[in-house]
């Protein structure tokens, strides 16, 4: 009963979305959207007409202008900087827009260009000082605040009176102030736009890489050929020219030139940036974080003016929600890699029978014996982790290393090695095609094929992303072994969708259904997912009818048949379940049976903690990873098996001495050649009663050497 | 053969010199023993005031909230004296409640971990906001009779020298001997130069950094008590003005590099003898306020970009997240 609520209970409820949703990087928004949505509901208790048409695109009007310098500010503190004459620049620019429109009667257009060329300008004056005299952007845009601050009110003391005493009645100019479309304010709409162009910059185009990679490291993207300097400077430019628009919406909606524009409006948009998350130092923030940070500080302002609180509540509100609304963000952004590594293991239910016995002296199919005790070795010392291994019609001998080559041995004593080639990442499964092609899987990169003169090719490395998946699952991170159809379609298993290369360990321990079956068509050039949700899936062989493929599911202890083709097409069957250990690759063996390498024994205790997740949970959280309980990889044997399920033979090592951990197996020409993903070796052992013509590939496309 | 290197400090008070220079030869009336007190009466406020952020900036910090610091304690003094309470007793109230903003200063950054300039921005605004709110009926708090005598503490002279400038020379000799004389004024500039390395080595940083905020804002407060003894007033709107970008002037200009762990008291006094040479020049030529902050302006963006040309930062050193 106990059992059923607990298979129920991690069955239906998904444990894993909280580690995959944290881990998405727009979560870091998550504290400032979250405030953003209280204040504004809070404001829309409290105030009557808060959500009324014409509050909110009042509201909507200063969110744009703010909202300008706020992506001007962005892109500053985002290259390493700091800007705090915007406020200065907000009211030069502003007064220039009137002095162009009123006193010297300019055209709108002509005002807007040579408005947006002075903002330009003057954050150009930033962007030398800062980028090619490298001072520093604190000192140098402190020093312009007061500049240009004094030259603003220098210029209007000689010009306020002409400009406040003209009132221009210029259709676009209103527009421009006043102007909506559909209802939403003219400078609203122009601020989506921009906004939305900035994010493709930032996130998707080079110079904006380039911004976020000098804020990151500015030593680092000096030394690796950015053009630190005029990158640096751009930026400034670009907050002049974004303060200027601004203050162009300003200007038109006001009209006015008062003494005390722009004043503190550095301290405003200053607080809305940190506040949106985007971190002082630079090197982290996007525009949504901007966007956020404005309209929290604005609704808090704009809220508490309208609920007629004093000057002084009025700010001790605002800089006490500031503050509450810094330290948990700052806490959440320290904590928050932690707390995903903490939770992003979601253990499940997963029950299996006891195993069949392997004891000798028990009988049975797995009972152990010792016919691997004269396993010869080649390249002992000399390659690492050759997870699988295959040979060709010269007997030349293949196998994947560590190190991302591909080694081959030559015959007849193995003794001679060479790099065959060279992909990178973890080489495991591998399979030659009718042309002698070899295709490799290759952990953490994809499938590759590698030309018989050595040449190397990406096969693929995507495939169709799952609709309701939080992880982008397009990626192949663990690509695992294949087996090649009649008809050019290449079926291969990708273990776990969750893990990379180096944790798989850690996907047996969740012994959920994360891996899938992923056919590439040689002729198409196409990807598809054809199974999910399976237990590891890991060896993969073509069945003998040609219409089915043989696959293991190594935490599902099980084989699965799946049919691709024929009057069962899309049915999966299983062939063995329950088997005593882990099952790994899959290969025909030379009297139409198949050979199967169990990787791994299972043992009772991760049997039982298979049943207890919230016990595996618990470990995963409090104990440090190298005292985890995992899936013991160290001892293994090699079985055959029929397509009826039947386990014709098995071969142990029973010292563990010569091979004792063993991922796959190739039959060739009577012998066995053994694998091992933690081994420093190749294993050879002679085979009693095999054909001694077998070639595997040459068998399956019908050749004969 | 000695090096003489030329470093801000150097460059600052080479301009110092030759404006001083400039306008002794230049200027009637510069060059006399009257103004040049009243030059030095102008600036003791602000040379208080540098001193606290002295303290904070060679931490590794910086203190927006000072202004508010100087506004706040200052005013409830004079309005819980007006209010009919004892001189003492204000004078402690405005104590804890400068104690108080620097312990949630220091609160803040050293264990909140929230940056300087945003803790202290945003305290600033609410010690502000507070006494906006709370603490005074109008924005400027007048003196009472209740203050007769304190305002010794800024008006006179002791010894013919103006107090304000006495005051300001105590507040430099305690600062100095508090920086250089005591273990935990090396401390301030351990933490300063490289936090990490103090905290490796043993010393309490993070009390060390609530340790320069409380300073800061108990040295603030004194700034305000004799800005106020001056003036017989405390106007509290001086929150709202640019003093604090004039403070933060006075001590990079000085030389007290925004990355920490350098200068010292000569650097704010340097500093402030150039603000108020200039100050001081211009308001004898007759500038008005605004041409003053610009030339003001031009004079020290000079003085920093020759500071940069013969001293140019390091790409390989420059410490990440030096704004």
């Amino acid at each position: 009963m106990r059992d059923t609520l607990t298979r129920l209970r991690y069955r239906y409820w998904p444990d894993h979305l909280l580690g995959e949703i944290l881990s998405k990087r727009w979560t870091e928004t998550a504290v400032p959207v979250l405030l953003l949505l209280i204040v504004g509901f809070a404001l829309s208790r409290v105030l009557e007409h808060f959500l009324s048409p014409a509050s909110l695109a009042d509201t909507a009007r200063q969110a744009g202008e703010i909202g300008f310098i706020g992506l001007g500010m962005a892109l500053v503190v985002i290259v390493g900087g700091i800007d705090l004459s915007v406020g200065s620049m907000f009211a030069l620019t502003d007064f220039c827009a009137l002095y162009l429109l009123d006193v010297l009667n300019w055209p709108v257009p002509a005002v807007v260009v040579a408005t947006m060329v002075v903002g330009g300008l003057l954050g150009a004056v930033n962007g030398l000082l800062i980028g090619y005299l490298r001072l520093r952007a604190f000192i140098a845009t402190l020093i312009t605040l007061i500049i240009y601050r004094s030259a603003f009110d220098l210029l209007i003391q000689r010009y306020s009176n002409a400009i406040a005493s003209s009132l221009p009645d210029i259709p676009s100019w209103d527009f421009i102030g006043g102007g909506d479309v559909l209802g939403i304010p003219s400078v609203a709409l122009l601020y989506v736009v921009v906004a939305i162009v900035g994010h493709v910059f930032l996130t998707r185009l080079r110079p904006g890489w380039h911004i976020t990679a000098i804020g990151g490291s500015r030593r680092s993207a000096y030394n690796s050929g950015i053009p630190v300097r005029r990158t640096i400077a751009l930026c400034y430019v670009a907050s002049g020219v974004l303060t200027s628009i601004g203050a162009l919406f300003f200007a038109a909606r006001l009209g006015t030139v008062g003494g005390d524009i722009g004043v503190g409006l550095e301290v405003i948009v200053l607080t809305a940036t940190v506040l949106g998350g985007i971190t002082l130092g630079g090197g982290k923030g996007s525009v949504v974080k901007s966007l956020v940070g404005v309209l929290i500080v604005l609704l808090m302002t704009n809220g508490l003016t309208a609920m007629n609180a004093r000057g002084g509540v009025n700010r001790m509100a605002l800089a006490t929600i500031l503050l509450a609304a810094a330290m948990v963000d700052i806490r959440w952004q320290k904590n928050r890699t932690r707390i995903i590594s903490k939770v992003y293991v979601a253990p499940t239910y997963h029950a299996l029978p006891p195993p069949p016995p392997t004891e000798i002296g028990k009988g049975g199919p797995f009972e152990q014996n010792d016919k691997l005790r004269d396993v010869s070795l080649i390249g002992l010392g000399r390659i690492e982790a050759p997870e699988d291994v295959i040979l060709d019609r010269n007997d030349v001998l293949y196998a994947g290393s560590r190190h991302g080559d591909i080694i081959r041995f030559y015959p007849p004593d193995y003794e001679r090695m060479e790099v065959f080639a060279h992909i990178g990442g973890q080489p495991l499964g591998m399979a030659f095609d009718s042309q002698d092609n070899l295709y490799v899987c290759i952990g953490g990169m994809g499938l590759y094929r590698i030309a018989p003169e050595g040449t190397v090719e990406k096969a693929t490395d995507e495939t169709n992303r799952s609709l309701y998946s939080v992880n982008d699952d397009s990626r192949l991170r663990l690509a695992d072994d294949l087996d090649i159809t009649d008809d050019g379609l290449i079926f291969f298993s990708e273990a776990t969708v969750r893990y990379e290369m180096d944790e798989w360990p850690i996907d047996g321990l969740e012994a959920r259904g994360n891996g899938r079956i992923i056919c590439y068509d040689t002729k198409s050039g196409t990807t598809q997912t054809v199974l999910r949700g399976l237990k590891f899936p890991n060896g993969v062989a073509v069945a003998s009818d040609g219409q089915s493929i043989l696959f293991a599911e190594t935490f599902g202890c099980s084989i699965k048949r799946y049919w691709f083709a024929g009057p069962k097409k899309g049915a999966v069957e299983t062939v063995m379940d329950n088997l005593p250990g882990y099952p790994d690759n899959i290969n025909l063996a030379s009297d139409g049976n198949y050979w199967l390498a169990l990787v791994g024994m299972r043992s009772p205790s991760l049997d039982l903690a298979w049943k207890m997740p919230g016990f595996r949970r618990r470990m995963a959280k409090r104990v440090p990873i190298d005292e985890w309980l995992f899936p013991n990889i160290n001892t293994g044997c090699v079985v055959k098996f029929n397509e009826q399920g039947q386990i014709l033979e098995s071969l142990w090592d029973l010292k563990g001495v010569n091979h004792p951990m063993i991922t796959s197996m190739r039959e060739h020409r009577g012998y066995l050649y053994l694998g091992g993903i933690a081994n420093n070796r190749i294993g050879r052992i002679k085979l009693e009663n095999a054909d001694p013509d077998f070639v595997h590939y040459d068998r399956r496309w019908r050749r004969h050497s | 053969m000695k090096h003489f290197r030329l470093g801000q400090q150097e460059i600052v008070f080479a301009v110092f010199a030759a404006l001083f220079l400039a306008f002794s030869i230049f200027l009637k009336g510069f060059l006399t023993a009257d103004n040049m007190l009243t030059l030095l009466q102008n600036v003791a406020v602000l040379g208080i005031l540098g001193l606290a952020m002295a303290v904070v900036v060679i931490g590794r910090g910086i203190d927006l909230s000072l202004i508010a610091s100087l506004a706040v304690p200052g005013g409830l003094v004079l309005q819980m004296v007006q209010n009919g309470h004892s001189l003492h007793a204000s004078l402690l109230a405005a104590g804890v409640l400068a104690v108080a903003i620097g312990l949630v200063n220091g609160w803040l950054i050293a264990y909140a971990e929230v940056p300087p300039l945003f803790a202290t921005l945003a305290t600033g605004l609410f010690v502000a906001g507070l006494g906006q709110a709370a603490l005074f009926q109008l924005d400027v708090v007048q003196w009472s009779d209740g203050m007769a005598g304190f305002e010794r503490l800024g008006q006179g002279s002791i010894l013919g020298i103006p107090t304000s400038i006495v005051m300001f020379a105590i507040a430099a000799i305690a600062v100095f001997v508090l920086l250089r004389q005591t273990r935990w004024g090396a401390f301030i500039y351990a933490v300063g130069d490289n936090a990490f390395a103090a905290r490796v080595t043993g010393i309490p940083s993070r009390p060390i950094v609530v340790l320069q905020y409380v300073l800061a804002a108990v040295i603030g407060c004194f700034a305000g008590l004799v800005m106020a003894a001056s003036v017989n007033s405390m106007p509290t709107r001086i929150f709202n003005s640019t003093m604090i970008y004039d403070v933060i002037l006075v001590v990079v200009l000085g030389g007290i590099g925004l990355s920490g762990g350098r200068g010292g008291v000569v650097n704010v006094i340097i500093g402030t003898l150039l603000i108020g040479t200039m100050l001081n020049g211009m308001t004898i030529l007759d500038i008005p306020y605004a041409g003053q902050n610009l030339i003001k302006g031009v004079v020290l963006l000079i003085a920093v970009i020759t500071d940069t040309i013969l001293n140019p930062r390091n790409e390989e050193t420059a410490q990440q997240g030096d704004i």
